[in-house]
């Protein structure tokens, strides 16, 4: 592919999009080692209060702040795509997709202070 | 992705936009002095208000997820239209199913 070709792929919007795609696919992933470890409550609150103190670890906590990323950046991101689809909104798209991607990582950021 | 899925993608994703709000916030109140067991097991316990909740949570999810992995693997891998589709009902049952199976443990614990 020529870099003519490749040139869209700096734009903010294409990016949006990649980030919106693998942000979605991350969490899919993520979701049945979710509901696996929930499902540990069938056999009693012990082998659940077990994993959430194996969880304590600062790089647990990380992975679990990033998911929080994922999970509001994806939702953000959706939520414009619906608007541009639904209402006559077309303006300021790039600083949509830009401020969305700020706030998810600011709440996340949060969040990891919080739990340290 | 054909018309149909389209809406359902679009649906699942509208209705969870404050569910996942709810959940974000959740994670929150529930992290502000440690997570443990008996805490989260105390506030779902016998309550078909959160089993109701994160029951809609579970098949939107499945469903909108599903849609989004069948057309991930249309696009990027070698799969055909088809093949692609099995693959992503196969996945959407399962987040179906461990889906349910975790709401019931919680819920039932």
């Amino acid at each position: 592919m020529t870099a003519r070709g490749l040139s869209h792929r700096s734009s903010v919007l294409w990016i949006a999009a990649l980030v919106h795609r693998l942000s979605g696919l991350a969490l899919a992933m993520f979701l049945p080692v979710h509901f696996l470890t929930l499902g540990l409550a069938i056999q009693g609150e012990a082998p659940l209060e077990s994993f959430l103190r194996w969880s304590d670890q600062p790089l647990v906590k990380l992975a679990e702040s990033g998911l929080v990323f994922l999970l509001i950046v994806h939702m953000l991101g959706g939520l414009r795509v619906l608007v541009i689809e639904n209402l006559a909104w077309r303006d300021g798209q790039k600083e949509l997709a830009t401020l969305a991607a700020g706030l998810s990582a600011v709440i996340a950021f949060v969040l990891l202070a919080r739990m340290f | 992705m054909n018309v149909r899925l389209y809406v359902w993608q679009r649906l699942t994703a509208a209705v969870m936009v404050p569910l996942v709000l709810v959940h974000v916030a959740l994670i929150f109140y529930a992290t502000r002095k440690g997570l443990t067991a008996a805490d989260i097991l105390g506030r779902t316990r016998g309550s078909l208000a959160w089993a109701s909740f994160y029951g809609a949570f579970v098949i939107t999810v499945a469903v909108h997820a599903g849609i989004g992995v069948r057309s991930v693997l249309a696009e990027w891998s070698p799969l055909n239209e088809r093949n692609a589709g099995i693959l992503a009902s196969a996945f959407a049952v399962l987040l179906l199913v461990l889906g349910l199976r975790a709401v019931a443990a919680v819920v039932l614990a």
